[in-house]
């Protein structure tokens, strides 16, 4: 008998699945296949706070949250699995280029803080005398940047292996190639036809991420993601030199410098091109001249999964009770939250008010008039 | 599978491979020359240590970094061979200069 269908094999959909295998829910993972966008093998692997939920305290709230439940599901992960995912959690900085970038980004971590209310939010905006002492080789372009002391980074690819080890350990069942066909649905009663076969639940969970805006609609839930292109550049292998990560560079366990990060509205499009590479590698060498010198060895894109407002969407169906709904574009920095937060609130049936907001149905338009 | 080529080429170009004088023909690789120097291995794996010797020969596996003319991590398979060129050991990773 299964208790929970997870649909979706990424990193949103692994670590809920380990979360409710966890609570003692017999649970089946089912994962599309190599033919799937899969947004978490493109990830940039930052466990980032400082630029979530302006004007929405909430989401701020539920980023910090993830963050700090990050340590203790690395640990988990280390125990059970033995995969380190590299967590690190310095600080983080996002470095200006100019004077106008300063202003507004001082301007947005003073609201972050107004925002955060008894929560606090702690941070500070430094000046290149200051940032130069933690930061080697900082170019003369960079104005200033702002400091959190609640960010970090992780491996995206080791993190989604030990979710997938940890989970199939633990008992749960992974289903490869079993992209969705169709579905049933009636109150805490599913059914989902796949590729791999015909599946069977009380409950079930959407964490398919694109894939989530087609599934939504058979389940009473709305999902209105769309593809959002980012492209990452990736150095040869250096010492370690950055002593925490940025917004758009950081340095892996291993040594390689990713760059990013760049933002595109062109659809279902992977393709790259010189024109935004060359943009990202522009801005980075204005950070670091230094990165000049390395070679780049990879390059890749992948498609974040993005809300209308940016923000992640989390529901539970009103006409069909048990079918619950996730989606965002930080798999990485949420997989603490989803794993130890929202797996427990979907085992007991229902998410709790803190997870309001997120609801799709902010999007109504019944609810703006 | 694979035959020696009949155009044997005499081996002509010196260059240094860890301070070896190794004779290699005109056209051929660096990755050429550090396996005719007979070297057990040319660098370490920046992450485990572990030694490695040029492997695929095409520019794919990675294998063959070298620190080549004071270059560090240049894919030896990829670059051809030029007299008196210093061919070096690549110890793990390498460093950034800021």
């Amino acid at each position: 008998m299964t208790d929970a269908i997870v649909i979706g094999g990424g990193l949103v959909g692994a670590a809920i699945a380990l979360g409710l295998r966890d609570q003692g829910l017999d649970t089946v993972l089912l994962d599309e296949g190599d033919i799937a966008f899969r947004a978490s093998r493109g990830n940039f692997g930052l466990v980032w706070v400082q630029s979530k939920g302006l004007g929405a305290p909430w989401y701020q709230r539920w980023t910090r949250g993830s963050a700090s439940e990050w340590p203790a599901l690395a640990d988990d992960l280390a125990t059970r699995t033995g995969i380190d995912t590299a967590l690190q959690q310095p600080g983080g900085i996002s470095l200006c280029l100019s004077e106008a970038e300063f202003e507004d980004r001082a301007r947005r971590m003073a609201q972050m803080r107004e925002e955060a209310g008894n929560f606090g939010f702690d941070y500070r905006m430094m000046r290149p005398d200051e940032l130069r002492e933690i930061l080697p080789g900082l170019g003369p372009s960079v104005v200033g940047g702002s400091f959190t002391p609640y960010d970090g980074h992780a491996g995206p690819l080791p993190l989604l292996r030990a979710l997938h080890k940890a989970f199939t350990d633990a008992g749960g069942r992974y289903v490869p190639n079993a992209k969705v066909t169709g579905a049933t649905a009636a109150p805490n009663d599913f059914r989902v036809e796949t590729a791999a076969g015909t599946f069977a639940a009380p409950k079930v969970v959407l964490a398919a991420g694109l894939g989530n805006a087609e599934l939504a609609p058979q389940f009473g839930l709305n999902a209105p993601v769309r593809p959002q292109k980012g492209q990452v550049l990736v150095t040869e292998r250096a010492q370690t030199i950055l002593p925490m990560p940025m917004t758009s560079i950081r340095q892996t366990a291993e040594g390689s410098l990713l760059l990013g990060e760049s933002n595109e509205e062109v659809g279902f499009d992977l393709s790259q091109a010189p024109p935004v590479m060359a943009k990202i590698a522009v801005r980075a060498v204005k950070a670091f001249p230094w990165i000049g010198e390395l070679s780049i060895v990879r390059a890749w894109s992948a498609l974040r999964v993005m809300a209308p407002d940016g923000l992640p969407i989390y529901d539970q169906s009103e006409r069909f009770p048990g079918a619950f709904t996730a989606n965002c574009h930080s798999g990485v920095t949420l997989a603490g939250a989803h794993a130890r937060v929202l797996a427990p609130m979907i085992a007991r049936g229902a998410l709790d008010p803190v997870l309001d907001p997120f609801t799709a149905k902010r999007f109504d338009v019944q609810n703006a008039a | 599978m694979f035959r020696t080529r009949p155009d044997i080429r005499p081996a002509t170009v010196e260059v240094l491979v860890e301070g070896n004088l190794v004779l290699v023909p005109e056209g051929a690789t660096a990755a050429a020359a550090v396996l005719l120097s007979g070297l057990p291995s040319i660098r370490e794996t920046p992450v485990t240590g572990s030694p490695r010797l040029p492997l695929c020969l095409m520019g794919v596996c990675f294998d063959c970094l070298a620190e080549i003319d004071g270059v560090p991590n240049r894919q030896a398979c990829m670059v051809t061979v030029a007299p008196g060129m210093r061919i070096a050991r690549q110890h793990g990773a390498r460093a950034a200069r800021p």
